[in-house]
């Protein structure tokens, strides 16, 4: 399906997606307006299942923008306009059949600040399997808890204290306790908007050796502002600047031969 | 770049005198603040001396009563007409004469009738009742003899307390004489005012109670509470999350923060309109009561309960939708166990602002004088704060130390509200 799409559609960036073999993701011509002002111009992109994917691009660039239309966490901003389609498996994500509580859980989110409930680690964990009715028990529900920390890699650091305040951890265990509160509804796809950009280097480390890691079952799409953590992490990257994706591909060709001035320009640090 | 000059920044720095002069005038300035401060405060905890000292000063004495020890001997032939012990013949029984022999007793040399009459003025009018309902609540007593404490009259009630004094024209010399016998002989004591925590309002000071006006502000809470609380909170988070922001939300909002500031005997007014002249609800009932102060109170519930909400980080709901929940999940999951305190908050300032108000209740017939204790929120009623302006009205000197004494039950039940507000606000916060 997505290879009838690309193959009749003309446009370079489409090209380059037919490039991406089996998207798990793909947009279309996408547009996003704020009331009157234009976001985003024209997104194609494909999003490749199993890989990390980052967006990189100076402040105010759209990349943001365009992480959130993924999941249409975007639905939520008043005045904000989506065009375009963004498929996911083939399936319209702006489809009027689809519903936004099974799309979020299908596309769980990480955000920049790590913002944990107020209530227990387990709660934390525990609530998106409970309101989605991911266990049938007791039993199963701690058993989901337990891998989904041990996976976030967390569970050795929180085993005895599962019930304290997931707000009394560190930031960089919060924002581990986010990624498990993440992935313990068992999405496909997990975004992140800047989840390092509020912690130290050796909690950047761990998250990113662990975004590593969840790569094998997740789709992951990362925003960052560190060029250095895109070229780490992903395998992909693509470039964002005032609203346009200007060049996307494998990480390591973006960084050592873009082709486009604007993209060699941002990563030498002459713009941004 | 480069021209260097450029980037100094044309300051003028301060010579050292006027340095010094700077640094003095920050230090007054910090000083005279918080003088003001201090002084603001200091003024304040006066004002409130002055007025518990007065309060207190004034009321304190309601609280005993002075009574008087008679022996009451309960003849079956007076108590019990038909003798058959029955609550209808109980009630036909003549206490009044089973009192008065009693007082006559106790002064066998009193004898012409007008002297007696005085006598009488010794007891409480209300007294034989007391004997009435001792003996409807046990007909064993029907036959025995024994002393029973009754109520003085208000004004040797006030006599004994030294508010009045024997001065030979109001209060003769032969009453002075009674009442030094009965004082001498142990039979004329101050105890604890027990009538006044029990029983309902009387024309009669020494009978008068704040209990009915007690539960008249408890009934109406409850139905201001029933009200206003669930649905100022919905309102609040219908406006905070999930209506369009338009026009017409824009006049609902404008409107609610109009509808704070009007004058509450308006609101009288439209409880009288609508209640009572449409919905045909009882007059003076603690429901009609409570729906009119549920209309006052919403306004200051919704805006409070709103800021609560805004109050609560967006990252929270962010979160919570960002994992599947839909925004009613992410609202009565997360943002609104979190905004609680806020409304608690919000909920006891309008909860205390309608345990003080009368205006508004004197519209629906809340003024009215009533003895009996309301049993349900149906029954006839009225509040503490109705029940302070009758008996500021009355002209008893005794009422006056009533009147203080129920500002004091007032006050005690809007502490008693606070603490219950504290406590719940604390187990809210305890969940992080």
């Amino acid at each position: 399906m997505s290879e009838i799409q690309t193959r009749t559609a003309d446009a370079p960036a489409v090209e380059q997606a037919a490039a991406v073999p089996d998207p798990k993701l793909t947009a279309t011509d996408l547009d996003v307006f704020y009331g009157q002002k234009q976001a985003l111009f024209g997104i194609r992109l494909g999003i490749p299942a199993n890989q990390v994917t980052s967006f990189i691009g100076p402040s105010g660039c759209g990349k943001s923008t365009f992480l959130r239309c993924l999941n249409r966490m975007n639905d939520t901003i008043e005045g904000c306009r989506v065009e375009g389609t963004i498929t996911l498996d083939d399936q319209d994500i702006y489809d009027r059949k689809i519903d936004v509580v099974q799309l979020r859980a299908r596309i769980g989110m990480v955000f920049q600040k790590p913002n944990p409930f107020p209530k227990s680690i387990f709660d934390n964990v525990a609530y998106g399997p409970r309101i989605h009715g991911l266990s049938r028990d007791r039993t199963e529900l701690e058993e989901i808890v337990h891998v989904s920390l041990e996976k976030a890699g967390l569970l050795k650091e929180v085993k005895d204290r599962l019930e304290e305040p997931g707000t009394g951890l560190s930031g960089g265990q919060q924002q581990r306790l986010c990624i498990a509160r993440a992935i313990a509804v068992s999405p496909e796809v997990i975004l992140m908007d800047e989840p390092c950009s509020a912690l130290d280097p050796i909690a950047t480390a761990k998250i990113e050796e662990l975004i590593d890691e969840l790569r094998s079952n997740f789709t992951i799409v990362i925003v960052t502002h560190s060029m250095q953590q895109a070229a780490r992490v992903s395998q992909r990257t693509a470039f964002f600047h005032l609203g346009e994706l200007v060049e996307w591909g494998e990480t390591p060709q973006i960084f050592t031969s873009p082709s486009d001035p604007r993209t060699q320009d941002y990563i030498t640090g002459r713009i941004g | 770049m480069t021209d260097t000059a450029s980037t100094v920044i044309p300051v003028h720095r301060p010579t050292a005198d006027e340095s010094a002069r700077n640094i003095r005038k920050r230090y007054n300035a910090n000083r005279r603040l918080q003088f003001f401060g201090l002084a603001a405060i200091g003024v304040a905890l006066l004002a409130l001396a002055t007025l518990l000292t007065s309060i207190i000063g004034n009321g304190w004495s309601a609280f005993q009563q002075t009574n008087i020890a008679l022996e009451i001997s309960f003849e079956k032939s007076r108590v019990d007409p038909r003798g058959d012990l029955s609550a209808d013949s109980l009630r036909a029984g003549d206490y009044r004469a089973l009192v008065r022999d009693a007082l006559r007793a106790e002064f066998p040399d009193v004898t012409s009738r007008g002297d007696r009459r005085k006598l009488n003025d010794l007891l409480s009018p209300g007294a034989h009742y007391e004997l009435q309902d001792m003996v409807m609540d046990d007909p064993s007593l029907v036959g025995q003899t024994i002393t029973v404490w009754l109520p003085v009259d208000d004004e040797i009630d006030m006599l004994q307390k030294g508010y009045f004094e024997i001065d030979g024209d109001r209060f003769s010399e032969q009453l002075g004489g009674w009442i030094r016998k009965l004082s001498d002989a142990g039979k004329l004591e101050k105890k604890f005012n027990t009538r006044f925590f029990t029983t309902g309002d009387s024309r009669e000071p020494e009978l008068a109670g704040v209990w009915g006006a007690a539960v008249g502000s408890f009934l109406t809470l409850i139905v201001t509470l029933a009200v206003a609380f669930p649905v100022g909170v919905l309102a609040a988070v219908y406006l905070e999350e999930f209506a369009p922001k338009n026009r017409s939300t824009d006049l609902i909002e404008v409107n609610i923060n109009n509808l704070a500031a009007v004058p509450s005997i308006v609101f009288g007014l439209l409880g009288l309109a609508v209640f009572i002249q449409v919905a045909h609800l009882p007059r003076s009932a603690p429901v009609v009561g409570g729906l009119t102060l549920a209309l006052m109170t919403l306004p200051t519930l919704i805006i409070a309960s709103r800021a609560a909400l805004k109050a609560v980080p967006p990252s929270i709901r962010e979160a919570a939708l960002g994992l599947g929940a839909s925004p009613v999940q992410a609202m009565f999951h997360h943002t609104l166990p979190l905004a609680m305190p806020g409304i608690l908050t919000g909920t006891i300032i309008g909860m205390a602002q309608a345990l003080g108000e009368t205006a508004p209740l004197l519209m629906i017939g809340m003024v009215a004088f009533i003895v009996d204790i309301p049993g349900n929120p149906l029954d006839a009623a009225t509040v503490l704060p109705v029940q302070i302006y009758l008996w500021a009205d009355s002209p008893e000197r005794a009422f006056v130390e009533k009147t203080s004494a129920a500002i004091m039950v007032l006050l005690g039940f809007l502490v008693l509200m606070n603490g219950v507000a504290v406590l719940l606000r604390k187990r809210f916060e305890r969940r992080w």
